[in-house]
């Protein structure tokens, strides 16, 4: 009997700003978000390289990985984040942007990996349940 | 149960990637991560541990950076768990005590964790004690446990290592708060942080005059200044500490603290253990009725609890 095994896992999603730019109140926004949905977020904050970001998400066993990304830098930024979630074997973990991304980049980064964009003015239940989804279909 | 499921080669060191499932495992109450720290638990018992808390803004998550580089410049490996609170109303939470080591990053040598309380049946305390074993069996020299110190749960927490560090900022409060139960009466070493603001010294002879006016004891807690943001003062905390972990060592006051510790980890267990197996065997319904019942003022608290134990016991 197994007596210690809690009924709810509470889903562990890192949130993190690559880049130089400094603005995070959408990544804040979206961390509260996810929290009153009742997920554990960990919040790296500001001016993450590719490396560190991929470095927590190992080390924090997180269920999915948030990149906010306002500078415009994406296209440099998010290839290499995916490249190194493939060296660490964590290409089963899902990764979504938000911030700036011009549609016309949409298809190139969803071509290498990434499951969700959610661009300024995403309701944030709809990240809630992108979330919710693309976890459980890796859970199952 | 079945412990010959665990594989002969237990003891190799696990990657990365296995040790932070494994601290998943632990969180979660896997079955697999329990039969993992079987195997290894006799193993246990070779890292330092430290413990380290105090009121939110006090500045323990800088401090804890600083303390890893120096202890990485000394050549330790060090492991962090860091845990903050989870909402009481949601079982949500911002882990943001990375946020403040971002300085560790890229450094081999240390690997940090972020915890969540996950309230009354999460069992944290329990958790960290299980994450301990984890990094001790992986080869850690020194883990480093991070809680805020708010509550009974926190002091929990701080419970599980062998020395604990309070921090306190400047303008805590006068001698009657430094002296009240609590906190401090579980600090080996306290740092006063934060320590080029105003009234860094006052507060630093108020929480050493306070600490006087217990009893004498073999080990005089020290009360250190500090400014985490530049390092100063760090190195003496990490001399201190190394002094606390030899007069533990030396005096047989950490055997008399250990079998403390493990009373307070297996009663903790077993307390959870209970509330869940009695939750679990209640008829549905029985716990929300009875709830409803109280707020209605209608059945007195205790006569609740006192049934809810009758129904659960009922064969």
């Amino acid at each position: 009997m197994t007596e210690t095994q809690s009924p709810v896992r509470p889903l562990r999603i890192l949130l993190a700003k690559p880049g130089l730019d400094g603005h995070d109140r959408g990544a804040k926004v979206v961390a509260r978000a996810l929290r009153d949905a009742g997920m554990e977020v960990i919040y790296t904050g500001l001016r993450q390289t590719p490396e560190m970001i991929v470095e927590a998400a190992l080390q924090e066993d997180a269920d999915a990985v948030g990149l906010s990304i306002l500078s415009g830098a994406h296209n440099t930024l998010v290839p290499r984040v995916m490249e190194l979630m493939r060296a660490q074997g964590l290409n089963d973990v899902p990764v979504f942007i938000g911030g700036i991304i011009p549609d016309h980049d949409v298809p190139a980064l969803k071509a290498i990996g990434i499951t969700g964009v959610f661009g300024p003015g995403s309701p944030l239940s709809e990240i809630v349940d992108f979330i919710q989804t693309q976890t459980a279909r890796r859970a199952s | 149960m079945s412990e010959s499921q665990a594989p002969a080669d237990a003891m190799l060191p696990l990657t990365k990637r296995e040790l932070a499932r494994l601290l998943t495992g632990i969180e979660n109450g896997a079955p697999a991560a329990q039969r993992i720290l079987r195997e290894r638990y006799r193993h246990s018992g070779k890292a330092r541990t430290i413990g380290i808390t105090g009121a939110p803004g006090s500045g323990k998550s800088t401090l804890v950076a600083a303390m890893v580089q120096g202890l990485r410049a000394r050549q330790h490996t060090v492991a962090v768990i860091a845990v903050d609170p989870s909402s009481p109303f949601t079982g949500g939470a911002i882990l943001g005590d990375r946020f403040r080591m971002n300085a560790l990053a890229g450094d081999a040598g240390v690997f940090v964790r972020s915890m969540a309380s996950r309230g009354a049946l999460g069992g944290v305390a329990a958790a960290v004690a299980d994450a301990i074993i984890a990094f001790d069996t992986n080869g850690f020299d020194v883990v480093i446990v991070e809680t805020v110190g708010a509550g009974q749960n926190e002091i929990d927490v701080a419970w599980v290592t062998e020395s604990v560090i309070v921090v306190e900022a400047p303008g805590m409060g006068d001698e009657v708060q430094a002296i009240k139960a609590g906190i401090l009466e579980i600090a080996d070493v306290v740092v006063v942080n934060k320590a080029d603001r105003d009234g860094a010294a006052q507060t630093a002879s108020t929480i050493a005059a306070a600490l006087e006016i217990g009893r004498k004891r073999a080990w005089e807690v020290p009360v250190l200044k500090a400014v985490a943001t530049t390092g100063s003062g760090v190195d003496e905390l990490l001399d201190r500490l190394a002094e606390h972990h030899h007069y533990l060592q030396t005096s047989g006051k950490g055997q008399w603290r250990w079998e403390h510790r493990v009373q307070h980890d297996v009663l903790n267990r077993l307390r959870e253990m209970l509330l869940r197996r009695m939750l679990g065997q209640l008829p549905p319904d029985q716990l929300s009725q009875l709830l409803a019942a109280v707020a209605r003022r209608e059945v007195y608290p205790t006569d609740a609890a006192a049934e809810l134990m009758n129904q659960s016991s009922k064969p």
